[in-house]
């Protein structure tokens, strides 16, 4: 009876954890089959390389070269302010903030964590968008800029929280080994404590990016949704994801736009793909 | 004469009373060894003359320690400038993640007002001569030094601690985590430093305190109970407990 238990107990937890594999892969194959779909009308060159996006236009024009450009301009820009505020912040809470702040501050990074993106896409709408036109006399705040910004605060709490946990587990003894030579705390901490912590921040700032990167509803109510190649961070683009979400409920099942979503849906698995086993291979390292 | 003194040196942590009443003279130039069964404060006291117990939270110290007649508890001590002249070594080797190259010139990195290439390279084969790595190690500077040998490992430490010119080198229980022959280099290597620095070195391995040390101090349950010469404590100890400890009562 209790082999019987045993038996049957085992394969659950067998057929569970297959099933999130399975479940994955048929998602890949369908995502793989409507995407590649495209190829047989539109080379991937032109796909990719393109210089314009009009689905609908005859005969319609499928480059995703200005989205491309679009996600990875508001990444970067997103990365740039997250990156050093992010591990400054986890630099002050593993190793300055005296212990009431630090309860504060974690406390408040999961908080900002929480917040649905659609909220902070909605704010950012209302008091972002007006700020970035007033203070650059542009025609409209709807840029790559507002986007940067708002995507900063989502990739902010995983830089944070990865972060700091990578500085916790730098051994105390490399600590005390600094202040013992004289060094002062910012030596310390600039000169040990952050380079036996870089591998886990490198994977903290991957998975932040990450993040960004498959970010859609923010951006899509505020860098202004142009599908053209921007030639400045001051103007409205479009990205990858919100493309796809803009257009899905418009386009016709079967059609050429409705293959090309799906091969923009490729494109963005591989991108993210391959900044989560950039940041998988940081940690392994860093154990 | 003495290099460092402590006078009615106490210390708690949060009400713990760690440190009560010592009155110890460390000579310049001498081993001392500090020991006692664990828990007596003999890290503490050690740690009290580079003040890594500020590290803790919730340390108290009253009393006077002085570092060449200076307070180091005083209104114008300077940590760092302390912690130049009163080196540690630890128990467990912990050499920076970084190359051997790196970990010897870190002193000089904080420190110095200008790096020159020329001196960082004087430096390290300076230091890593004063500890007999140099010949083991010319080759490999620029490995991790993670990937040494315990036994280099600690050396390393020593090396990296000579080459910020420290006075007074702190060792806790420096060989604990070796093997009997290292600790035997490592003694060898303590006694030859001793002409240019002054030592104290804690260890509850009481074979190594008569071995290296000049002069001996026994601590118990926070107080220095004796104090005096090497021999005199191993052969004719004026108090019945330290009798007792090195005769293996207890501890």
């Amino acid at each position: 009876m209790r082999k019987i238990k045993e038996f049957m107990i085992e394969n659950l937890i067998f057929i569970c954890g297959m099933a999130s594999i399975f479940f994955v892969v048929l998602i890949f194959l369908f995502l793989l089959k409507e995407g590649l779909a495209l190829f047989n009308i539109e080379s991937p060159l032109k796909f990719l390389f393109g210089k314009s996006w009009y689905p609908i236009s005859e005969p319609p024009q499928l480059g995703i070269f200005p989205l491309i450009l679009g996600s990875l301009l508001v990444t970067a820009g997103a990365a740039i302010i997250s990156i050093p505020i992010g591990v400054g912040c986890a630099i002050y809470i593993a190793e300055i903030a005296p212990v009431k702040t630090k309860e504060v501050l974690k406390a408040g990074v999961e908080l900002l964590a929480a917040i649905p993106s659609v909220v902070l896409g909605f704010i950012g709408m209302v008091t972002l968008v007006p700020f970035v036109k007033t203070v650059f006399h542009l025609p409209t705040g709807l840029t790559a800029l507002s986007g940067s910004i708002m995507l900063a605060f989502m990739a902010m709490p995983t830089i944070v929280t990865i972060a700091e946990d990578a500085l916790y587990s730098v051994p105390k003894t490399y600590k005390e080994g600094a202040l013992a030579l004289g060094a002062t705390h910012w030596q310390t901490i600039w000169r040990v404590m952050l380079p036996a912590a870089s591998s886990g921040i490198l994977a903290a700032v991957m998975l932040g990016i990450g993040r960004v990167i498959g970010e859609t509803m923010a951006v899509m109510m505020i860098t202004g949704n142009a599908a053209v190649i921007p030639h400045s961070i001051l103007v409205p683009v479009r990205t990858l994801t919100a493309t796809i979400a803009a257009e899905m409920g418009e386009a016709v099942v079967g059609s050429e736009h409705y293959f090309a979503l799906f091969a923009i849906g490729i494109v963005l698995f591989i991108i993210s793909f391959a900044i989560n086993v950039t940041a998988d291979l940081f940690l392994h390292k860093r154990q | 004469m003495a290099k460092i003194k402590t006078d009615k040196l106490n210390l708690w942590y949060g009400p713990f009373h760690a440190l009560k009443d010592v009155d110890s003279s460390f000579g310049a130039n001498r081993i001392t060894a500090i020991i006692g069964p664990s828990g007596c404060g003999k890290s503490t006291l050690l740690r009290v003359f580079n003040r890594m117990n500020d590290l803790i939270e919730g340390v108290r110290t009253a009393g006077k320690v002085l570092v060449d007649g200076e307070d180091i508890f005083g209104p114008g001590a300077d940590l760092v400038k302390l912690r130049k002249k009163v080196g540690m070594v630890f128990q467990r080797p912990n050499p920076f993640p970084l190359s051997v190259y790196e970990n010897i010139v870190f002193g000089e990195r904080i420190h110095a007002d200008s790096i020159k290439r020329d001196t960082l390279d004087e430096i390290v084969e300076r230091s890593l001569k004063s500890v007999l790595l140099w010949d083991e190690l010319k080759d490999r500077l620029n490995e991790p030094a993670l990937r040494l040998t315990l036994e280099q490992k600690q050396r390393l430490c020593i090396a990296r601690l000579i080459a910020v010119k420290p006075e007074v080198l702190l060792m806790d229980e420096p060989c604990s985590t070796l093997d009997p022959q290292a600790t035997a280099r490592i003694e060898e290597l303590m006694r030859e430093l001793k002409n240019n620095y002054t030592i104290i070195i804690v260890t509850h391995n009481m074979q190594q305190a008569a071995r290296v040390s000049d002069d001996t101090g026994f601590m118990l349950l926070g107080e220095l109970i004796e104090f005096g010469r090497t021999e005199d404590i191993f052969t004719a100890p004026k108090d019945r407990r330290t009798e007792d400890y090195i005769t293996g009562r207890y501890g």
